[in-house]
């Protein structure tokens, strides 16, 4: 219990601000991209929040850092590549399409291939085996009863 | 009172032995087609509800009176804590939350005992001999590896308290409503099981098992939105969803009933997906499973860690293990039997509910595979790393633009056989849809498309309630009248699917039109947002309860008169050590406006941050339209006993 406490503090320790004052850029267009960058950077002290949202030390340290560079005139991909090559992709909250993660991102739209496709061989199937056969001599008598002519 | 704890201690004890007798013998009776076996199942699972109820209010009675010699209540509670938090204590850490879980299951269990009188003997002791093997299951994990009556050998004279952020009505009520929507989803599970074992599924089965899933979807709604607004306005940015494993954990049984509710109801009319759907009833009480497992373990790092342990989570994955695995073991063996024989042409009713079904399992397989790819992909391939919102929101967002953009083609749809006609019908909605995309568009030029296209989407869901209620109420005189006098199923669908316009409306305004400022305010200072003026009046410290807390008061204008005025806090829990922000939100139909404030700063002044959030408040309104379109559909006459027990006659008769 003292541990997960300890764990909480750390967590949740100021969660007030996350962004503050005086780390805005006087140049929107430089600050918006700022916030977008951070939106996609993973704290690395907390357990599932963005630079951007999380209060911590380090993540401001970051948040600053992104601001130097976006300064300096580095270009998104620069930043997120300088920042991954210090810390390890762990930070990036999109993660590449790189190796492995190819099967991640095509999870969805592979599955929904094999998807429609299952449904469409089922479908067919159906619609052979039972569209098209004639009645038995059972259900003739049946509808006989029914409807007799 | 030590009394009390022992004997409830004891209770657990004896449900556990009545639900392994309860699982054996109408299982077996069932079978062996021994009455008397099978005419037990209701006695035992209205017994060990009885067992555990009482146990559960022992506990709550402890919890009341801050009994510290319980290892539980010492850890979690507090004796200057309000009362409500007390009593909410008793599920805001790890054995009290499982106590309710097997509460809610055992209670399900004997509400299916009570209310399926009309239920033919032989399937009725089967799901209760299932549901028993359930709870037998997680008596045996509580009792075993997470006892909420055991005890410390010198109880002291106060508590260590609960994580501040759980003392707040939104979240005290949230885990109730999640686990009465998780554990829900085991009396369909059950009736599944009992369906393959029969080797039966018919529309009687599929009217059987809706009331429970639409319960229990009802529930996870609710929950979900609950948790979803205390996300919004407790965890202090004003975000509405995190894709948090956790939350995620209740996103995926959430998408499958809704695909199952759907399924099932071709089951019932159109006698066609049974095997799909079986299988459906199956995922959805296993992802609930998965979600208890991934809350409870810990094994995925997120915010609500609060009450995790690696060793419990063993026992979980082996309880998950024995009964996905069994039972889609058990549906690969007895698939085959399910024969359906309702057929249906591409462009059909069914069909449109096929897809939407592949499109909320793909969505709930998306999240899924999102959620546990940090997993995966470290014990394959040895890398650290992260699935993030990022993610989620491109792989995700596509399938629910589909969902919506199918809905009102599908739910007006004839059954069996439509043709283009049909869909021609639906142009002028069409034209609608894409005017209003048009004129967002053009008013807000250069920014993203995210919102107008969310507004087209649930402008399209609603105005497509609107088109087939217009329809279903067909041509010449008194049409209101007839509107009013459709089936309560129908304006239960027809509910819930506007909720989800209205929540998709919401999502849309507040991802692509928030507007946010951050400052440094001294007290009487003012600024002005969006046409709004903000003063800070003063700050003020106060002590609460169980905390200090420092209190702004802002004044909201507009145009110079007062609209309201707000109080951000910043609270400070002395017992657990951990300070929480309340935001200070001023709601209205259109917009939120959410104001923030943060610490002193050294130049004097405070830190304010402060959003305008259009049409925040829909996405829950949604949920609520949701919820209570499905306790419309609840309501329907075709649940009521007598009707079904009349319709059965009817169908032997023909």
């Amino acid at each position: 219990m003292r541990a997960t406490l300890a764990i909480l503090l750390v967590v949740w320790a100021g969660l007030v601000l996350a962004v503050e004052p005086d780390e805005i850029m006087t140049n929107i267009n430089l600050e918006e991209r700022a916030r977008a960058i951070s939106k996609s950077l993973r704290c690395l002290q907390c357990r599932n929040e963005s630079i951007d949202e999380s209060n911590s030390e380090i993540a401001r340290d970051l948040r600053v850092l992104v601001r130097a560079r976006l300064a300096n005139g580095d270009t998104d991909k620069e930043i997120l590549d300088f920042v991954v090559s210090r810390y390890g992709e762990y930070v990036l909250l999109t993660p590449n399409g790189k190796g492995i993660n190819f099967f991640l991102w095509l999870s969805g739209p592979f599955s929904f291939l094999v998807g429609v496709s299952c449904f469409y061989v089922f479908h067919r199937r159906a619609q052979r085996t039972l569209g098209t056969r004639p009645l038995t001599a059972q259900e003739q008598e049946k509808i006989n009863t029914i409807l007799p002519l | 009172m030590h009394m009390l704890n022992e004997l409830a201690h004891l209770g657990l004890t004896i449900a556990l032995a009545l639900a392994l007798l309860g699982t054996v013998i109408p299982l077996v009776g069932a079978q062996l087609n021994r009455l008397s076996w099978m005419q037990l199942a209701p006695v035992f699972s209205v017994l060990q509800f009885l067992l555990v109820a009482f146990s559960f209010s022992v506990l709550i009675q402890a919890f009341i009176k801050s009994d510290f010699s319980l290892r539980v209540v010492l850890l979690n509670s507090h004796t200057l804590k309000p009362l409500i938090y007390k009593i909410a204590g008793v599920w805001g850490n790890h054995e009290g939350s499982l106590l309710l879980w097997v509460l809610i299951l055992t209670l399900f269990a004997a509400c299916a005992a009570w209310f399926a009188k009309n239920l033919p003997l032989r399937l009725l002791a089967r799901v209760l001999g299932v549901q028993s093997a359930i709870s037998a299951t997680f008596l045996s994990f509580l009792l075993f590896t997470s006892n909420p009556f055991s005890r410390v050998d010198f109880p002291p004279f106060n508590g260590q308290g609960l994580n501040p952020l759980l003392q707040d009505p939104g979240l005290a009520f949230h885990p109730p409503f999640l686990y009465l929507g998780y554990v829900g989803l085991s009396v369909t599970f059950s009736f599944a099981i009992a369906a393959l074992l029969e080797g039966k599924v018919d529309a009687a089965w599929a009217r059987w098992v809706r009331p429970w899933t639409l319960s229990a979807w009802v529930f996870l709604t609710v929950g979900i939105g609950l948790g979803s607004w205390w996300a919004y306005y407790e965890l202090g940015w004003g975000g509405f969803w995190f894709w948090d494993p956790v939350e995620n954990a209740s996103l995926m049984p959430w998408l499958i009933s809704v695909a199952l509710l759907h399924s099932a109801i071709v089951v019932e009319k159109r006698d066609a997906l049974k095997a799909w759907t079986i299988l459906l009833a199956i995922l959805a009480f296993g992802f609930s499973l998965i979600g208890t497992f991934i809350v409870r373990s810990g094994v995925l790092t997120s915010v609500h860690a609060f009450a995790n342990d690696p060793e419990r989570g063993v026992f979980i994955l082996l309880i998950l293990t024995i009964f996905v695995g069994g039972s889609l073991l058990l549906f690969a063996f007895r698939a085959g039997s399910m024969e359906s024989n309702g057929v249906f042409s591409t462009i059909s009713r069914e069909s449109a509910l096929v897809v939407n079904n592949l499109l909320l399992v793909v969505s709930c397989f998306v999240v899924f595979v999102g959620t546990v790819w940090p997993l995966i992909a470290e014990l394959i391939s040895d890398r650290k790393l992260s699935v993030g919102p990022p993610f989620f929101n491109i792989a995700f967002t596509p399938l629910i633009i589909g969902l919506a953009v199918i809905l009102p083609i599908g739910s007006t749809l004839p059954w069996k056989r439509a043709t283009r006609r049909h869909l021609i019908k639906l142009w002028p909605l069409i034209i609608l849809c894409f005017a209003s995309v048009g004129l967002i568009w053009a008013i807000q030029t250069g920014r993203s498309l995210l919102g107008p296209i969310g507004m087209g989407l649930g402008v399209w869901l609603i105005l497509g309630v609107l088109v087939e209620l217009y329809q279903r109420a067909g041509k010449g005189h008194s049409k209101f009248l007839r509107i009013l006098r459709l089936p309560l199923a129908d304006w239960g669908k027809a509910t819930a699917h506007a909720g989800l316009g209205i929540t998709i409306c919401g999502v849309a305004g507040l991802t692509a039109w928030q507007v946010e400022d951050i400052r440094i305010m001294k007290v009487g200072e003012r600024f002005n947002i969006a046409g709004f003026s903000l003063v800070l009046d003063s700050v003020e410290k106060f002590t609460g309860p169980n905390y200090f807390t420092t209190m702004a008061t802002v004044k909201l204008l507009r145009e110079d008169q007062l609209v309201s005025v707000l109080y951000p806090e910043r609270r400070y829990y002395p017992v657990a050590e951990v300070p929480t922000t309340e935001a200070g939100i001023d709601s209205a139909l259109l917009r939120d406006v959410y104001v923030v404030v943060g610490e002193a700063q050294p130049e004097g002044g405070y830190a304010v941050r402060t959003f305008i959030k259009p049409l925040a408040n829909w996405i829950w309104a949604g949920a609520i339209f949701m919820g209570f379109g499905g306790l419309l559909s609840l309501l329907d006459r075709r649940y009521r006993v007598a009707h079904s027990i009349r319709n059965q006659r009817k169908e032997v008769e023909f």
